[in-house]
């Protein structure tokens, strides 16, 4: 429960000057994503930055340090029967709520509860000249300048360092229930989209080894008539399975090396053609692919699916691991980055080759 | 921008007629006169010229031939925004995307719409109607602004805090640059690799390029909707209702507040039954499946009633719902009937302040010697204060103005933001340095530069120059010491 913002500043400052680089830490449990760290450079860690700095329950907003592991927030909330809701992965204990919004990790409630980026409203931010500058704020509307916040989500480190984040929270949903039947790939995207295009308390769709999963939250009544109407049988221990595609526990995503593809895509697109195994989530619009691949391989099935890859976890990590940018882009995001980080010392190449 | 235009009005006019229908290509004063201001009409200026492309082609063109010869560029939707946004540069272009109104494509299975950013606000969800889906945000002016402008300014409306505001309810933005390459941003997918673009184009005013294609989210339409009124006798029971309800674990589809000047009008206007006496009213919407609304509006009513209000009414039909909400969707042109003008602020506070806030305008509506009445989306803690005066007394509007602005510096110091949905636009560009230290507004002219190196899209908005505000924060400084002698010596 520490606040270390001046400590990070100054080695900020300091790393500046020296002409130095920087790889932003926070609980660590997530180096496995990107590409791989530049050796040369420096640890920015702001793994001691902890603590909750304010919290108002009826509000529904909260502001904590960055630092501030993911189950401490969790802790905190549930006292007082509210939750993040959009589900974030611990990959460990020592996961850490600004590493979540760096990486714009959200779990299976996703598509209906919003991502980390959806819940941020204001966040505090370290630019590589040092600066510690304060964007959004603590309500749940705020249009004064650009939505520097949000930025945030996905830039993996490279406009800076988060050191603090206001967020929007939740109640908890005082029910769920999870209904799982068998069905086949080529029948559960359709499936699992008209779902969602109901009007019902729908939380979760996935599929995974032949079968299709469904959660319903929300008021008891809503959540049991659902249940008694739609098809499926009502799984023991469904919370149980939630975390684990949650956490990414599920077996499916059992062992470290071997390369994980992400498709982010149109939830309603056929499921690119290509040898090896998926796991569907996020009614569709979130698949995970385990097979022997390139990123050049798998890019243009994405596209024909409206969406991109990356490589998630594992395999060769020296080259480019997400989706390519047209040279538009490419232009503009080197100057945004150039806009917080000048002298490029933070992260340098863990988001793309060419930033 | 510093630099003079290199091209005549009439050069340019020529150079814009050789791709785009003549017709659309305005310079004669009495049909620029329209474009003139936007929503926010106090703020006017004349353009130098508007053209209407109807191609994202030409939109292309448009910006390369202004880039070119460094000449301002503002796109505009609808005109309904209300911080002079869209209001013209008398140097510049209106670029009009009025002619972009088609719907593109519906996909009702991935509950999705393409749409030319022309297409009003409620055509999306009277067009999705067909297939049980909506639109989520809503804002007031739902039935003629854009979704270009919805982007463009970030809009909300009565459903936020449970439905989000327009960066919740977006995929991806088809974009031109200030240099008119064509962009996209996002994709079919719920995200993209790398930083968040997406939303950093949402809200961005028109700074950092033209939208000129939009898909967007759909929901289910809930299957039922109920409306509980509840009037309160004070505006801190109001308030401590509010909280009450989402401490329940209750996230309301609606929750709005109205005090009893906007109560009084409300009613006059539309006749919808309020209780008049009541100092606080809330309009609390919870909606869902048939089962869930019927258990949560039974234990909003007893949330309410053990927190002291004074009267209770639920919606029983469709028609009474309406009706309820016919008094808060009216309550600007109610006011409107009960002053000769209006001026609509859009502070946003932390909602437990909101006794203190009111209070504080009250004393201030005394001061300045000007009415005030509160709207209030109490569910996002988003404050719309009117402001009611009369332009044709000489002084009036600027008082008027004093008044706002000293509102908005109350919102900022109780940890609330000068704009919660309308933008900064030209409005509120003064109270932008309250909000905002010198190296955060330095950031966000860093990254306005990013996208548009030369600055010609929609200059003199949304961020003022450092000068201005070191200017604007000494006078303020100097005001405030002055006060505080006067008091001393008081």
């Amino acid at each position: 429960m520490a606040d270390m913002t001046q400590q990070l500043q100054e080695q900020v400052l300091q790393t500046r000057n020296n002409g130095q680089k920087l790889n932003i830490v926070g609980g660590g449990t997530k180096s496995f994503m990107g590409r791989a760290a530049d050796s040369g450079a420096g640890t920015l860690s702001l793994a001691e930055h902890t603590g909750i700095v304010e919290y108002h329950p009826v509000e529904l907003v909260l502001t904590v340090r960055a630092g501030t592991p993911i189950k401490d927030i969790e802790a905190a909330l549930a006292e007082e029967g509210q939750c993040l809701h959009f589900e974030p992965p611990r990959f460990g204990e020592a996961s850490t709520i600004g590493g979540t919004l760096a990486c714009n990790l959200s779990g299976p409630s996703r598509p209906w509860s919003g991502s980390v980026r959806d819940q941020v409203l204001g966040i505090r931010l370290l630019n590589g000249k040092g600066e510690h500058m304060r964007f959004g704020g603590q309500v749940m509307k705020n249009v004064a300048g650009y939505d520097v916040s949000r930025l945030q989500a996905g830039a993996m480190g490279t406009l800076g360092a988060i050191t603090e984040i206001s967020m929007k929270v939740m109640p908890k949903p005082a029910a769920t229930a999870t209904l799982v039947e068998e069905m086949a790939l080529e029948d559960v995207i359709d499936y699992m989209n008209r779902r969602a295009g109901e009007p019902k308390p729908i939380t979760g769709a996935c599929w995974v080894d032949g079968k299709v999963y469904l959660r319903l939250s929300g008021a008891r009544s809503a959540v049991e008539a659902t249940a008694e109407k739609w098809s499926g049988d009502v799984m023991e221990g469904g919370d149980d399975f939630w975390q684990q595609v949650r956490d990414m526990q599920h077996e499916f995503f059992a062992g470290n090396d071997a390369p994980l593809w992400r498709f982010s895509v149109d939830s309603t697109a056929p499921n690119p053609k290509v040898e090896g195994s998926w796991f569907i989530d996020w009614a569709g619009s979130q698949r995970w692919f385990r097979g022997e691949a390139t990123l050049a391989d798998l890019e243009p099935l994405a596209k024909t699916a409206g969406g991109q890859v990356s490589l998630f976890r594992g395999g060769d990590r020296s080259g480019d691991v997400l989706h390519s940018q047209p040279e538009a882009l490419k232009a503009i995001q080197r100057r945004v980055k150039n806009s917080f980080d000048p002298d490029g010392i933070f992260n340098p190449g863990r988001l793309y080759s060419w930033l | 921008m510093n630099t003079k235009p290199k091209a005549s009005k009439a050069q340019l006019a020529e150079q814009f007629r050789s791709f785009i229908d003549p017709e659309y290509v305005i310079t004669d004063d009495e049909t620029l006169k329209p474009y003139e201001c936007d929503g926010l009409a106090m703020y006017r200026e004349m353009p130098m010229l508007v053209v209407l492309p109807e191609t994202v082609e030409q939109v292309q063109r448009v910006m390369r031939i202004c880039h070119e010869n460094d000449v301002p560029v503002v796109a505009r939707g609808a005109g309904t925004g209300l911080c002079a946004g869209a209001m013209p540069h008398k140097e510049g272009v209106v670029l009009s995307l009025a002619k972009f109104n088609r719907i593109i494509k519906i996909d009702p299975l991935g509950r999705t719409a393409r749409l030319q950013p022309g297409v009003r606000n409620l055509a999306i969800s009277e067009e999705a109607a067909q297939y049980g889906l909506y639109y989520g945000p809503d804002p007031s002016s739902q039935i003629a602004c854009t979704i270009g402008g919805n982007v463009a300014e970030n809009s909300g409306g009565v459903h936020c805090l449970k439905y989000g505001l327009t960066v919740h309810n977006i995929l991806s933005v088809e974009m031109v640059t200030a240099e008119g390459d064509l962009i996209t941003i996002g994709s079919d997918g719920l995200d993209s690799c790398g930083m968040d673009m997406l939303a950093l184009i949402t809200g961005s005013e028109g700074l950092l390029g033209v939208v000129t294609e939009v898909k967007v989210k759909l929901l289910p339409k809930p299957e039922v909707a109920q409306v509980i009124m509840a009037g309160f006798d004070s505006v801190e029971k109001g308030g401590d209702a509010v909280g009450g309800i989402i401490s329940h674990g209750i996230i309301p589809g609606g929750l709005e507040m109205m005090d009893s000047h906007a109560i009084i009008a409300a009613d006059d206007f539309a006749q919808a039954g309020y209780p008049r006496e009541a100092k606080a009213l809330l309009l609390c919407e919870v909606d869902g499946t048939e089962e869930e609304v019927h258990e949560h509006i039974a234990e909003a009513e007893d949330v309410f009633r053990k927190l002291g209000a004074t009267s209770i009414r639920t919606s029983q039909s469709e028609e009474e719902r309406a009706l309820l909400w016919k008094g808060r969707k009216s309550a600007f042109p109610a006011v409107g009937r009960i002053s000769p003008d209006y001026y609509c602020m859009d502070g946003t506070i932390p909602r437990r302040h909101l006794a203190r806030v009111l209070l504080e305008m009250e004393k201030m509506s005394d001061e300045f010697g000007l009415r005030v009445a509160n709207v209030f989306h109490a569910g996002d803690g988003n404050l719309h204060p009117l402001i009611l005066f009369d332009a044709n007394v000489p002084g009036e509007f600027e008082t008027t103005e004093a008044f706002g602005s000293k509102i908005l510096e109350l919102c900022v110091e109780v940890g609330g933001c000068i704009t919660g949905e309308h933008g900064v636009g030209v409005e509120k560009i003064r109270q932008m340095a309250v909000q905002f230290n010198d190296e955060e507004l330095q950031q966000f002219h860093d990254v306005k530069a990013a996208f548009d190196p030369t600055g010609i899209l929609n200059p003199g908005k949304g961020v003022p120059t450092l000068k201005f505000c070191q200017e604007y924060r000494s006078i303020e400084h100097k005001q405030r010491k002055h006060e505080q002698t006067d008091a001393a010596h008081g």
